[in-house]
């Protein structure tokens, strides 16, 4: 920890759309994460700062920020980890419209999810059998490596195609669509493909990968993202969708 | 890019990968052999198969570049889906009938 120093200079975005970065002092402790730092600023030197966090131990994905340039889950990012030269610099998530300070507005983000028909549709009824699925079975394997999603937006914000194209779905929506596209027991499919498919879908993506390198829990949506270029070409060429 | 174009590009990007390297063989074939546009025009005038392989060639590209025209304009420029699309079709219209008339110069008797 080379960069351990008596305290921190953090900046931290204030105000919406429109604001500017405002520099606090923080004293260094030992294994304080990122959203401790926020925390210690909110309660101790600027009640008025707003941002969201609920859990705190990495399950709700709530509190991703932007830190030092990179999305990042803030509650389990320790600042030894980010700091630089003694300094972290705190904004709200990229890619999405600021409501205020570092809360950035979730509802694209969502709505997104929507677009991506991102909801499982029930196709037995409760008086049939339950489906039998085989853990090892390969689209079981497919929805296991995804399924882990935690929502935190980090990979959107992450996106360089979402930055350039306002209407491009999203890793996340396109992970969680990849998901259901291998759930046996959905009967929204040919919907899904056919929204995955259409303009600013899966084939917007340039693999760059950003979602992959910055997903907390370790996912790859690149590699859903290109399950779902394949699923829908070949129901495109069998002109199902 | 929407599941269509994609495959349309990826059709033509793999067309264009034997097309491209037999034309760059032709290019240093003719090149080493020191052939005058006099002893080239002689072999590809009347040839159906010259005139089928540029003539594919020259579709390959006008839909490909098309298609990446319309991408890169979707994503960098302020113009919406459809115009890019107006603007991008325009572009391969006009990669077409300048790649048509070229083979037309080297093929026709």
């Amino acid at each position: 920890m080379s960069d351990r120093r008596s305290e921190l200079t953090v900046s931290l975005w204030r105000g919406a759309q429109q604001g500017r970065y405002q520099t606090y002092k923080v004293p260094w402790r030992e294994n304080q994460t990122v959203l401790d730092v926020v925390t210690f600023v909110q309660r101790h030197l600027d009640p008025t700062l707003s941002y969201r966090f609920a859990c705190r131990v990495g399950m709700c994905g709530s509190c991703a920020m932007t830190v030092n340039g990179r999305p990042r889950w803030t509650c389990r990012t320790h600042v030894a980890s980010v700091v630089k030269g003694g300094c972290l610099e705190i904004g709200p998530l990229e890619n999405l419209p600021v409501i205020k300070d570092l809360a950035a507005d979730m509802r694209p983000f969502f709505d997104k999810w929507q677009r991506a028909k991102g909801a499982f549709v029930p196709s037995p009824t409760r008086n049939d059998e339950i489906e039998h699925i085989r853990p090892d079975s390969t689209a079981r394997i497919a929805a296991d490596a995804a399924i882990e999603c935690i929502n935190c937006g980090i990979c959107y914000a992450a996106c360089d195609t979402v930055r350039w194209n306002s209407d491009y779905l999203g890793p996340a929506a396109l992970n969680r669509a990849w998901t259901l596209v291998n759930d046996v027991r959905d009967g929204g499919n040919t919907e899904r493909l056919q929204a995955v498919a259409a303009s600013g879908g899966c084939h917007a993506c340039h693999s760059h990968q950003s979602c992959q390198e910055l997903c907390p829990q370790r996912l790859n949506p690149t590699a859903s993202i290109a399950g779902l270029k394949r699923r829908t070409m070949w129901a495109y060429l069998k002109g199902e969708i | 890019m929407n599941v269509g174009l994609y495959v349309w590009q990826r059709l033509t990007a793999a067309l264009m990968v034997p097309l491209v390297l037999v034309h760059v063989v032709v290019i240093f074939y003719a090149t080493r052999k020191g052939m005058t546009a006099a002893d080239i025009l002689a072999r590809t005038r009347g040839s159906i198969a010259w005139a089928s392989f540029y003539g594919a060639f020259v579709i390959a590209v006008a839909i490909h570049a098309g298609i990446g025209v319309h991408n890169v304009l979707t994503e960098w420029s302020p113009l919406k889906e459809r115009s890019a699309g107006i603007f991008a079709s325009g572009f391969g219209l006009l990669l077409l009938l300048l790649g048509a008339r070229a083979v037309a110069a080297v093929v026709l008797p």
